[in-house]
């Protein structure tokens, strides 16, 4: 048992402040532990989002110390003793109350996303993928939807006004998904340059520090993406062998 | 009972929904919380690229001092003018009277410009957009690389191309580092004109465009046996594309002071045989 | 009758006119949603959390389909088998032969909508063993499947318009002329007041994990739906029935009860108690003899061979294998934190493991710093799955309040006193839909305007209010620690007559003290007051599952009497149905289980 002070940020629209809790905590506790009984002791009303408690769900994110964060994933034995530690919420989304956040500008982008859109079945009623086909996007579907990488992303964690025509990394690997989805035939790559807006990103990899699941957001989804709106759009070889094709 | 007949195609058509922005932000307002010394990372590059960069003109505008039979700067080869101390591929004439490194140079410099993991590093340290993650960007506007300049980055597919006609160049510049005036042999420039193209080679090979040239650009790989095998190679060497771009930049220069070094006589070429 | 201002407050609350209420967007709720609005009847979804963090997330090894691509000797007959020796033949029977009917097609339809299951080398969905399938059967991506299956499912309704209110909480059903009317919720964002009318409601809103102290369960997991039913006058059965999943995590502290997917064992590993010994083999009860291997040669061939060799003993129900763990620890034979050992480390190879559980390395690395690669896993039994619920038609989902209905855990019938691993996945996609037919249907065929009492909803509302209001009052936290304290220790997995008395005594007591809880703050986003709310539902489902414990003087999957060891053939034809009085008192009767036809019956014969 060790004593530490946590600095929770609480506070609304109308403003707020970091509260300092001195609380107790023991072996092997994350920072949501240290959270929930600072609930249960101290202060019922605290605001947090959470669910799971394993690194599934996505909900409790959070900075802590600055850095974006799952709650539920943050030892408190990788702090240095004796340090304050600070919880504060996502910064790039509008407050709701102390750590919890409204993050619905990630589910209205997620409408925007044109559908999967698959061909259709063999003969036989199957359809058939290779396991090295599924594996792309099988990364990618491990995203949780914490929204750590929207939150660190300075395109619109400091660019408010950029949010309209900007996706955001997760929805970069939702396309990128689709784009390598082995069934699928929509072909998305003018609407991630257009209206997602991939060159916004100025891939300095902020979301691939962040994400808990260890996806190579950068390498493996938006880079490609980047590199498919070049076959689209900026590659001159491309473009006349298209036209060539065209013609005959 | 049946399944629910489709609709119509699932959605195909561009949304147009509008994005909505929700409210004004609260929370802290202070441009980090982060108590780490976050700074560091991108003053050590920022450092480091700027002595790159400023020896580097300086090595390529000095025009002199870059060959010494068998070796030759990798700052002036492929040598394309006929004023060239060394005669490789005379193709400009004799107007050209500046230094010959000025010609290429450009190349080699676009594609580590506009390489991705170098644009991560110079928009990190010089740019300060960010600085560091969760560290607020320097500037108040920000349209990333959407506009010119910046929309440029987009061509670094063809510095791709050209880097890899380098990367043969310094092939055939480290084969040629073994042919000594007087026959075969290996001085320790041999080595490192080696070891600089392999460098180069793993750097250049492990590109972003070119994991997207090699397979990453397919669909699916079922059915492009060679390409999955490409691909699966690339993306190896890929993932230290940061390491790479490094170790190569720094034996560039080096290779270059150790030829410069030994054809201004300050010291000799140790031959092994 | 509803005064003049209890009916304007009715009236100044914000309302929503549905055809489909769906309660709950997990598995079977999105998938009734999917449904429903498909059908193109108005549907809303309402969710406690955010769209796509409910806990079928949570969910590992994979989902239970006759698809026949890895064993084609494998039919819907031999799943329908498995299911119901899996729960001790207490299980509704129509609801286990239309589950393993039509699971493959429920399967096949996610490949769809986007789904990227694993692959056989023909390019086919590839499936695993779990314990209780004789053949591999589950159709799997990694140990992630719950994720695969809720992103889908949220992205085809996302793809086809359907409306989600999130993090919004049902505390009321409202019924007019015995029907369903509506539901009253809140805002969690706001604590405001929400009204939805419909003619059908869906309640999909899973478990009550929240009930027990160790338990693999989320906070939402607080038994809403089964409160909400009971106390608008549906029946609720096999309440007694409680599935204690064998392997949950028991170090460190903070994450114990996380679960552990059954998947490392279908995948090759093998329980040890703290001498090293296999003990599975010493608990292999007489039914499961024949097709069980009872000498560690066999069941670890059986691995690769199924069709020479009998299955390990690792792999039996979940039940036994509970069972056994804690009898293991009990008799003092356990590991260092109480558990028994899960290892993996020696069997497999470190490349295999990340590959085929990558969320288990992932999880024991972070959390609690064990490469599973390289070490056992300590694991314990947590509280995991509900068999119990909301009693359904079969075919329907139909409640028995006309215009309700209820699908996947929230729902009972399909597992009977035990639910086999994967069975899970496949009901809420099964039944999900089903539900999303029949109340489509309902709503359609439902005639003149839904009507809500204004009088009803002023009661619920203030009542909702009322922590506020007291000063000096209990702390809900204390009380939900010592209701979960209560649930563990006297009505968790080895139960016995005194103690169960002694819990609804507990119970009754915590549920006096809650109407005297008081809360902090105000009404937005506060997490004290919303414990409170949920706190209802969890008392209101603890006593069922006391009670029902109580009546049922047997052994039998999820239930176990210390009192009473074995099962008794009179309990194993009966299934005990929960109703609640007028006055609140909830009572327990025994029904004689629905007749199985005899082509049916005949398949148990072999």
């Amino acid at each position: 048992m060790t004593d530490v002070t946590m600095r929770v940020w609480r506070g609304d629209a109308d403003g707020g402040d970091f509260r300092p809790y001195k609380i107790s905590t023991e072996g092997g506790e994350v920072v949501l532990d240290v959270i929930h009984r600072i609930q249960a002791e101290q202060s019922g009303d605290l605001a947090v989002r959470w669910n799971c408690k394993a690194g599934k769900c996505g909900s409790c994110s959070a900075e802590i110390n600055g850095k974006p964060r799952l709650m539920c994933m943050t030892k408190m034995s990788s702090f240095e003793e004796g340090q304050a530690i600070t919880v504060a919420p996502m910064r790039t989304f509008p407050i709701i109350r102390d750590l919890v956040t409204d993050v619905s500008f990630n589910f209205e982008v997620a409408k925007r996303v044109p559908a999967f859109k698959p061909k259709p079945r063999e003969a036989d009623g199957t359809h058939r993928m290779a396991q090295i086909d599924v594996e792309r996007g099988q990364e990618f579907r491990k995203c949780i939807e914490c929204y750590l990488c929207q939150d660190v992303c300075h395109v619109i964690r400091d660019h408010e006004e950029n949010k309209p025509q900007y996706a955001g990394p997760r929805f970069f690997l939702r396309y990128a998904e689709l784009e390598m989805h082995p069934l699928d035939t929509n072909d998305r790559r003018t609407i991630v340059r257009e209206q997602a807006g991939v060159g916004l990103c100025n891939i300095t990899k902020c979301c691939t520090d962040v994400c808990p699941e260890h996806i190579k957001i950068t390498d493996n989804a938006i880079i490609p993406l980047k590199e498919r709106v070049v076959d689209r759009h900026y590659d001159p070889v491309a473009w006349l062998g298209r036209k060539i094709r065209r013609r005959s | 009972m049946t399944t629910i007949e489709e609709v119509g195609p699932a959605g195909n058509a561009p949304s147009v929904t509008p994005v909505a922005l929700g409210r004004t932000r609260g929370g802290p307002d202070v441009p980090t919380l982060r108590p780490d010394r976050w700074w560091i990372q991108p003053t050590v590059i920022f450092l480091g690229l700027t002595a790159f960069v400023a020896y580097s003109t300086w090595a390529a505008f000095i025009n002199k001092d870059y060959f010494h039979a068998p070796y030759i700067s990798p700052f002036y080869s492929p040598c394309i003018s006929s004023n060239c101390t060394y005669q490789q591929l005379p193709i400009i004439g004799t107007w050209w009277s500046i230094s010959p490194s000025i010609l290429i140079v450009a190349f080699p410099l676009g594609f580590r410009l506009t390489c991705y993991y170098y644009r991560k590093a110079y928009y990190r340290s010089f740019w300060w957009s960010p600085p560091a993650c969760a560290v607020a960007d320097a500037h108040p506007r920000y349209s990333g690389e959407t506009r010119f300049p910046l929309i440029m980055q987009n061509v670094h597919r063809w510095f791709f191309y050209a880097g890899a006609v380098f990367v043969v160049f310094l092939g055939i510049d480290a084969v040629r580092a073994y042919d000594f005036p007087g026959g075969w042999g290996m001085g320790l420039g041999s080595l490192i004109l080696t070891a600089n193209v392999v460098l180069l080679g793993l750097y250049t090979f492990s590109c972003h465009a070119c994991r997207h040239l090699a397979g990453g650009g397919l669909r699916g790989f079922s059915g492009h046996k060679i390409r999955h095998w490409l691909w699966k190679r690339v993306s190896v060497v890929n993932a230290h594309h940061m390491l790479f771009a490094w170790l190569s930049l720094i034996f560039v220069a080096f290779t270059d002071v150790y030829v410069r070094l030994v054809a201004s006589g300050v010291i000799t070429d140790p031959r092994f045989f | 009758m509803a005064t003049d201002a209890q009916t304007n407050m009715a009236a100044e609350i914000e309302t929503h006119e549905l055809d489909v209420l769906v309660i709950g967007a997990g598995g079977a709720g999105l998938r009734a949603a999917v449904e429903a609005h498909g059908r193109g009847v108005k549907t809303g979804v309402v969710c406690k959390s955010l769209l796509g963090k409910a806990h079928t997330v949570m969910a590992e090894g994979g989902m239970a389909a006759a698809l026949r691509n890895v064993y084609p000797e494998d039919n819907w007959q031999v799943h329908f088998r498995d299911t119901m020796r899996g729960g001790k033949m207490l299980n509704n029977w129509r609801m286990a032969q239309i589950h393993a009917q039509e699971a493959p097609d429920r399967v096949n339809e996610l490949e769809d909508w986007g789904a990227l299951f694993d692959r056989t080398p023909d390019g086919r969905i590839l499936q695993r063993d779990f314990g209780g399938h004789r053949y591999a059967r589950l159709a799997h991506v990694g140990d992630r499947t719950g994720l695969e299956l809720i992103r889908t499912l949220q992205q085809r309704s996302v793809a086809r318009g359907v409306e989600v209110y999130m993090e919004c909480t049902i505390f009321q059903l409202l019924t007019s002329d015995g029907k369903v009317s509506g539901a009253l919720g809140y805002w969690r964002e706001t604590g405001r007041f929400v009204l939805f009318k419909a003619k059908a409601i869906v309640i999909a809103t899973g478990g009550s994990g929240r009930c027990f102290k160790i338990t693999s369960n989320s906070w939402e997991c607080t038994g809403d739906g089964h409160a909400l039913a009971l106390r608008a006058g549906a029946d609720l059965m096999d309440m007694e029935f409680f599935q204690f999943h064998p392997t949950g995590m028991v170090w460190p502290l903070s994450v114990r009860g996380l679960l552990v997917t059954e998947g490392v064992r279908g995948d090759g590993g093998t329980l040890r108690n703290g001498t090293g010994h296999r003990f599975m083999f010493d608990y292999i009860p007489a039914m499961f003899q024949a097709e069980t291997a009872d000498t560690e040669e066999e069941a670890d061939a059986w691995y690769d061979d199924h069709a020479g060799n009998r299955r390990t003993p690792d792999l039996l129900p979940r039940d036994e294998v509970a069972r056994s763990i804690n009898s293991e620890v009990k008799a003092g034979r356990g590991s260092p934190h109480g558990g028994v050992f899960l290892d993996i480390a020696s069997r497999r190879s470190a490349d295999y493991i990340r590959r085929r559980l990558p969320s288990m390395y992932h999880q024991f690395m972070e959390l609690a710093g064990v490469d599973i690669t390289k070490d056992p896993m300590e694991v314990a039994p947590t509280a995991h799955y509900m068999m119990g619920g909301i009693r359904v038609d079969a075919d329907s989902t139909a409640a028995t309040v006309p215009g309700l209905f209820a699908a996947g855990e929230a729902a009972a019938g399909l597992h009977g006193s035990n639910r086999l691993g994967g069975n899970s996945l496949s009901d809420l996609v099964v039944f999900g839909r089903r539900a999303g037919v029949a109340a489509t249907e309902y709503a359609e065929g439902r005639e003149g305007a839904v009507a809500v009492d204004g009088g009803d909803v002023a009661e619920a509302c203030a009542q909702a209010l009322s922590a506020f209001e007291r000063e000096e009052g209990e702390n809900p936290y204390t009380l939900h620690r010592e209701l979960q304290e209560a649930m563990h220790s006297l009505v968790g997995i080895i139960r016995t007559q005194s103690e169960i008395d002694q819990a609804i005594d507990k119970i009754g007591e915590l549920k006096e003290r809650s109407g005297n809880i008081s809360v902090e703050g105000n009404r937005a986003y506060n997490p004290g007051w919303n414990l409170t709310m949920d706190l209802v539902s969890m008392l209101t489902v603890s006593e069922a599952i006391a009670r029902s414990a109580l009546a049922r003087r047997e052994s039998r999957g999820g239930h176990t009497r210390d009192d009473f060891p074995g099962p008794d053939p009179g309990f194993g034809k009966i299934n005990h149905v929960v109703r609640r009085a007028d006055d609140g008192t909830i009572s327990v009767t025994p029904e004689p289980l629905p007749e199985m036809p005899a082509e049916l019956r005949a398949l148990f014969d072999e």
